[in-house]
């Protein structure tokens, strides 16, 4: 071994231990550049009393002690940090990730502010946002997504391919909903509405993704990245509610009415906006609420499994078959939903290598009979449509649930192989981020095919 | 001859102080001058030091800044400010104090050696 080559083995573990540290937040990025120099002048030491230099390493390392001692004595003096990881503490990191978190900023507020102006613009050509409530509810995604997308198009430097098929998509989106001649009061304005901006975050997702489309990790990493969105935008919401609870009292207190202003003006631009500032806040800073998906899922599994379990037994012990109309199966789809979201957020946070355990097989009851449920409630369904025929509702509610059971069955006949330890947890992740086109695909095609399949009723 | 936790902590900060009053200083050579003061007896942790010297700077006793000395790394290096001296004199005149107590009560260093084994052969 040349020397040159120690050295470069040498900085190699540096770094490497550099990003260990990092790893940890007690220790800033400012502690880490001490801790560094500290080791640094260890090694030297060593290396001059005649030690190789992947040995002084070593010994250096070993004897600045456990990171775990190290970081417990850091955060007896700086407890701030545990608790102050999720706002702008930007001014710990190293000059090219704090220009990066900077111009980040800047284009996050940017885009916020393009899709508040956005929904104010239709406006302008008489649309008002309280007499054309078909024309916003069905259209609202498009204030927000597409900035959104934008927002991470930018962050992740699309090339102009990426950028052109967006813009398409969305173009087709906005086209789709607004061209088909559909009465304010149809179902199909109503089936739009609530798959528009499901068809609209698959396109955020691509924005997500990138050129990497056919990486499976970075599907999860979308799968992710919308559940901690979700989480984000709820707690904005929230406080957004007590903003505007304090607006309405405080300017009713001097006699001005607000009323009229938080309806037309806060709350769509302040929505649209915070579209954009959730998906901010999850780029930004990851590894917050990553941790709570998880818990939720860990805490719900079990109960979610018990009601419906217990749903399972009294259907069987009063032999009383389920009462099917259609908002009986839209909740029942929901479920699916929910099954689903449980299992896609254990899967997205647990170490694929780990043993199948007590969990897994949770899992698999909850699966297992949310499966059992819904083939009772698409037995009955088969029956109510063969008497009524079909409407556009009724053919949605039904290929959403066979869209969700197809993949439930599929996830609980993997799930079975892996608690059997006949196949690999791996599997399971696999097959749920390669099913992603086709959510893709159904919530489109219920956008844009569904209406004229049944003359726009 | 290990130094008991609580002295360690307790002498820790005027023994620090008393190195930056000499003059700037960086995490390392702090480390090896208690080191060398101490005759390899005081063995701090970087555990330790570290986080004093962040405690010390919140406190105003010291300041900290990253300097480049000509031909070395770039370090963060600590001194003292006029607070820590004031820190320092009153920290001085409290352990003359516990010192001066000490070297009234104890007998003379040759002299706790024959006690220690009259009670044992007494025993």
């Amino acid at each position: 071994m040349t020397v040159t080559n120690g050295q470069d083995e040498l900085e190699d573990q540096f770094t490497r231990w550099r990003e260990y540290v990092r790893r940890r937040p007690e220790l800033v990025s400012s502690d880490a550049d001490e801790l560094e120099d500290h080791l640094r002048d260890s090694v030297d030491e060593l290396v001059a009393l005649g030690l190789r230099s992947d040995e002084a390493f070593l010994i250096a390392v070993k004897r600045m002690g456990g990171l775990d001692d190290l970081s417990r004595e850091f955060a007896r003096e700086h407890s701030e940090r545990l608790w102050k990881q999720l706002m702008f503490t930007g001014d710990d990191g190293d000059g090219v990730r704090k220009s990066r978190s900077r111009s980040d900023l800047i284009a996050m507020l940017v885009c916020a502010a393009g899709a508040a102006v956005s929904i104010k613009v239709p406006e302008l050509f008489g649309k008002h946002y309280d007499d054309d409530g078909t024309f916003y509810s069905v259209n609202f995604a498009l204030f927000a997504l597409p900035w959104l997308a934008g927002f991470l198009a930018w962050r992740r430097r699309a090339g102009a391919g990426l950028c052109a098929v967006l813009v398409a998509m969305f173009t087709l989106g906005a086209v789709g909903a607004n061209i088909y001649p559909v009465a304010d009061d149809s179902q199909s304005v109503g089936l739009t509405s609530a798959h528009l901006p499901l068809a609209l975050w698959m396109v955020v997702g691509l924005a997500y993704v990138g050129d990497d489309l056919r990486s499976s990790r970075r599907r999860m990493d979308f799968i992710r990245f919308s559940g901690e969105w979700f989480v984000y935008i709820v707690l904005i919401a929230l406080g957004g509610g007590v903003l505007i609870a304090f607006l309405g009292g405080t300017f009713d207190a001097i006699g001005v009415e607000a009323g009229e202003f938080i309806w037309t003006t806060l709350t769509p631009c302040g929505l649209v906006a915070a579209t954009v500032v959730a998906g901010w806040l999850v780029e930004a800073k990851q590894g917050v609420i990553e941790n709570i998906a998880p818990v939720l899922t860990r805490l719900f599994t079990p109960l979610f499994a018990v009601v419906l379990l217990a749903f399972l037994v009294t259907v069987g012990w009063n032999g009383r078959g389920v009462d099917v109309n259609r908002d009986t199966l839209v909740m029942f789809d929901l479920l699916l939903v929910v099954v689903l979201g449980l299992l896609l957020y254990s899967i997205s946070a647990r170490d694929p290598q780990a043993p199948p355990g007590t969990f897994d097989v949770l899992q698999l009851v909850l699966v297992g009979s949310a499966l059992v449920i819904d083939a009772l409630v698409l037995f009955t369904m088969t029956g109510r449509i063969a008497e009524y025929g079909t409407t556009p509702n009724n053919v949605a509610a039904l290929g959403e649930n066979i869209v969700l059971l197809a993949n439930l069955a599929w996830s609980a006949w993997l799930l079975t192989g892996f608690v059997r330890k006949r196949g690999t947890f791996a599997a399971v992740e696999r097959w749920q981020t390669a099913y992603l086109p086709v959510f893709a695909v159904w919530t489109w095609a219920v956008v844009l095919v569904l209406p004229p399949l049944f003359n726009y009723r | 001859m290990r130094v008991t936790k609580d002295l360690v902590a307790a002498s820790a900060t005027p023994i620090v102080l008393g190195i930056l009053a000499e003059g700037e200083c960086y995490g390392y050579a702090i480390l090896r001058r208690i080191s060398d003061l101490s005759g390899g007896e005081l063995d701090w942790t970087e555990g330790f030091l570290y986080p004093l010297l962040h405690r010390l700077e919140r406190l105003g006793h010291v300041e900290s800044s990253w300097q480049t000395a000509a031909g070395e790394r770039r370090r963060k290096y600590y001194r003292i400010t006029q607070q820590g001296l004031a820190e320092l004199s009153e920290q001085h005149r409290q352990w003359e104090t516990v010192l001066d107590a000490l070297k009234q009560v104890w007998p003379s260093v040759g002299d706790i050696r024959p006690l220690t084994i009259r009670l044992e052969g007494n025993a």
